[in-house]
């Protein structure tokens, strides 16, 4: 096993070293926000009515939609989580990025499409729509509000995380920076501009996790091609093998099954993930640009686990004070120390902010989107008596859908970035994953059997979450299964839906016939469907 | 539904002939209006067309599931599945950080075009004039 020659800079990340990168940091950083803020101001001119500040007015093409899909669904779990985990606990970690591009495919295949004609623009929309019932909308309201401030609280987290590695800034300045920047712009320009600063972001990303790979692989085959640091435990735990429980963690094969299937049926039930399909002009355009989704991702995901096994190969131990989530930031300098390190540095910089930004700005628009049609805007309706205020309210409500995760972002211990993200998919696929599927494909589903798979579903999953983010991942069968809850929470909240929907049989919704003809018929029928266009972008 | 316009009723050409205390043809009632007036025909159709989509996804679903799935366990079961390697590479690395990514593209270029079909389908046999 071969030394690289730069090997005394690994372990000494002093203050001084930070400070000669801090100023490329800075910049990069600053120019992704000043970027995020300009082409957010553009967007503003063309935004106009409620609806334009929901959902950009469904005039998005699929290519640009994918695009905004991609760069919304990036976070930092995707740009410094996975790359953190690989670094820590190995090859099965690597299901992680396999499962975020799976549940794409899970949502094309299973609600892409009917979700599209369902003609909503929000879950508890489409809930309501559904299922005709008010309190139904309520609940998944409480829902979208919960899982979106689960998985805006990893964005803050990352964003001090990454700012502070890069240029030694208190961990609450990243955080805060994001928060100011997502306000602003979604408080400005609603979706609009979001879309198109989303669809940007990710190029921004693809570009910032692609160059430095190319480059390190380059550095990395001059040096001799050096295999990873790979030390066997005692219990031939192995860093390379998959389900062989590196890092500690018990029961990796229940523990990847559960993670796979919260991630794969989390997707379709995540607040953000869902609004974008609403800007789709119709039903077939919802799948092509799934379909194109699907491409991104797996292009975008290629390229992070890299930077967890060169990890392994040039920083055998971390220095002191750096997190796993920061391994991404701290590896150019470590294989090549001086301006190119710095250059790269920065430039991964940048990108990790891109992510922030975006699906911060998407969660945000969700959550405040919920937090203004369901509880503020009947309140402001109730005092003046007019909808004059609509956007007023949307504008109030961004605002508190961005500084509550924020504020606890500050206060909740260190559970890894992707770790955190994947609870809230956890939750997703305990609540609304039920919901949708049985919504689109079953008429049997009733309102009351809804509302119990959603309540049992939801106090499941997410005391699992409450319990493994307050008290950390616990050892054993019963650390296992709080820390990867999907696998028994999902089943039960199915089981509860259909069970209690077949005793509460007066209870199906009376239009649920005609629902179901508007989800799965085709909008086109009997105007232009004798020259459908072809497949092809 | 709109389909009348141009070739609706004004246009018609009466024949006469010997037949006419005949029993009259009642309008032509598109498939579509079946389906929107939610008689036992549009019920037909609209499960069919639910039976046909759902039947895709739920194969499509199945194929994945067992693909994916089987992964796992087979590493666990052949443990020379991680000693084989391509150049430095561990096998299982290449499966899951690269190949995987494609060949779910590809069930998804798959999944799309048989929806859009089914959908075509459905409306050659509802358009019917």
């Amino acid at each position: 096993m071969q030394r690289p020659s730069n090997a005394t800079s690994q372990t000494s990340w002093t203050a001084g070293e930070r400070a000669v990168n801090a100023g490329f940091g800075i910049s990069a950083v600053t120019l992704v926000c000043v970027v995020t803020l300009g082409i957010g101001a553009f967007g503003l001119r063309l935004s106009r009515t409620t609806s334009d500040f929901y959902v950009a007015s469904r005039v998005v093409s699929p290519g640009w939609n994918a695009s905004a899909i991609g760069g919304e669904y990036l976070s930092a779990a995707s740009f410094l989580g996975i790359a953190g985990l690989v670094y820590t606990l190995g090859a099965d970690m690597l299901w992680f990025p396999v499962g975020y591009t799976v549940g794409y495919l899970v949502l094309l295949v299973l609600v892409a499409a009917p979700l599209r004609r369902s003609g909503a623009y929000t879950l508890p929309d489409f809930a309501e729509d559904r299922l005709e019932s008010v309190p139904v909308r309520r609940l998944c309201s409480l829902l979208v509000i919960g899982i979106g401030w689960l998985y805006l609280l990893p964005q803050f987290k990352g964003a001090g995380l990454a700012l502070s590695t890069v240029t030694g800034a208190p961990t609450w300045v990243g955080g805060l920076i994001v928060a100011v920047v997502v306000m602003a712009n979604v408080v400005a320009g609603g979706m609009r501009s979001i879309t198109l600063v989303q669809a940007v972001q990710y190029w921004l990303k693809l570009t910032a996790i692609s160059i430095p790979v190319f480059v390190l692989l380059w550095i990395w085959l001059r040096h001799g091609a050096p295999q990873p640091h790979v030390a066997t435990t005692q219990a031939g735990h192995e860093w390379t093998r998959p389900l062989s429980g590196f890092g500690g963690r018990d029961h990796p094969v229940y523990a990847t099954y559960s993670m796979l299937l919260a991630l794969c049926f989390g997707t379709m039930g995540l607040p953000h993930v869902l609004v974008r399909f609403y800007t789709n002009p119709d039903g077939r355009t919802a799948r092509r640009t799934t379909l194109i989704v699907i491409g991104l991702l797996g292009l975008f995901y290629v390229f992070t686990p890299v930077y967890g096994v060169l990890g392994r190969v040039y920083l055998p131990t971390l220095p002191h004070g750096v997190q796993a989530d920061s391994v991404v930031l701290i590896l150019p300098m470590a294989i090549s120390p001086g301006l190119l390190g710095e250059v790269l540095s920065a430039l991964l910089a940048g990108g990790a902010f891109a992510a922030f930004l975006s699906t911060a700005s998407g969660l945000t628009i969700s959550v405040a989107g919920v937090l203004d049609q369901d509880l503020l805007r009947p309140r402001f309706s109730a005092r003046t008596g007019g909808d004059s205020v609509a956007v007023q309210g949307f504008r109030i409500a961004a605002v508190a859908a961005v500084l509550v995760p924020y504020v606890f972002s500050q206060l909740s211990v260190s559970v890894g970035l992707a770790d955190t993200v994947g609870l809230a998919f956890a939750v997703a696929a305990s609540t609304f994953c039920p919901l949708l599927v049985l919504g689109v494909w079953w008429r049997g589903l009733s309102t009351t059997g809804a509302a119990a798979g959603l309540v049992t579903g939801g106090v499941l999953a997410m005391s699992a979450v409450l319990v493994t983010m307050v008290g950390g991942v616990h050892s054993g069968w019963s650390g296992a299964l709080l820390a990867q809850p999907a696998a028994w929470t999902m089943p039960i909240a199915f089981l509860v839906t259909v069970v209690v929907s077949l005793n509460t049989r007066s209870r199906i919704p009376k239009g649920t016939a005609r629902t179901m003809v508007r989800l799965h018929a085709p909008e086109a029928l009997n105007a232009d469907l004798a020259e459908p266009t072809p497949l092809s972008y | 539904m709109p389909i009348a316009g141009d070739q609706g009723p004004s246009k018609r050409v009466r024949i006469t002939s010997p037949r006419r205390g005949a029993a009259r043809r009642g309008p032509i009632r598109p498939a579509t209006t079946e389906i929107d007036e939610q008689t036992g025909l549009g019920k037909v159709y609209m499960a069919a067309l639910l039976r046909a989509q759902l039947r895709l996804t739920v194969s499509v679903l199945v194929a994945v599931a067992a693909g994916l799935g089987i992964l796992p366990l087979l590493f666990l079961a052949v443990p020379a599945t991680h000693e084989l390697r391509v150049g430095l590479v561990p096998v299982p690395w290449i499966i899951l950080g690269v190949l995987v990514y494609p060949v779910v593209a590809l069930a998804a270029l798959y999944y799309v075009r048989h929806a859009e079909a089914i959908e075509r389908d459905f409306a050659d046999l509802v358009d019917r004039r």
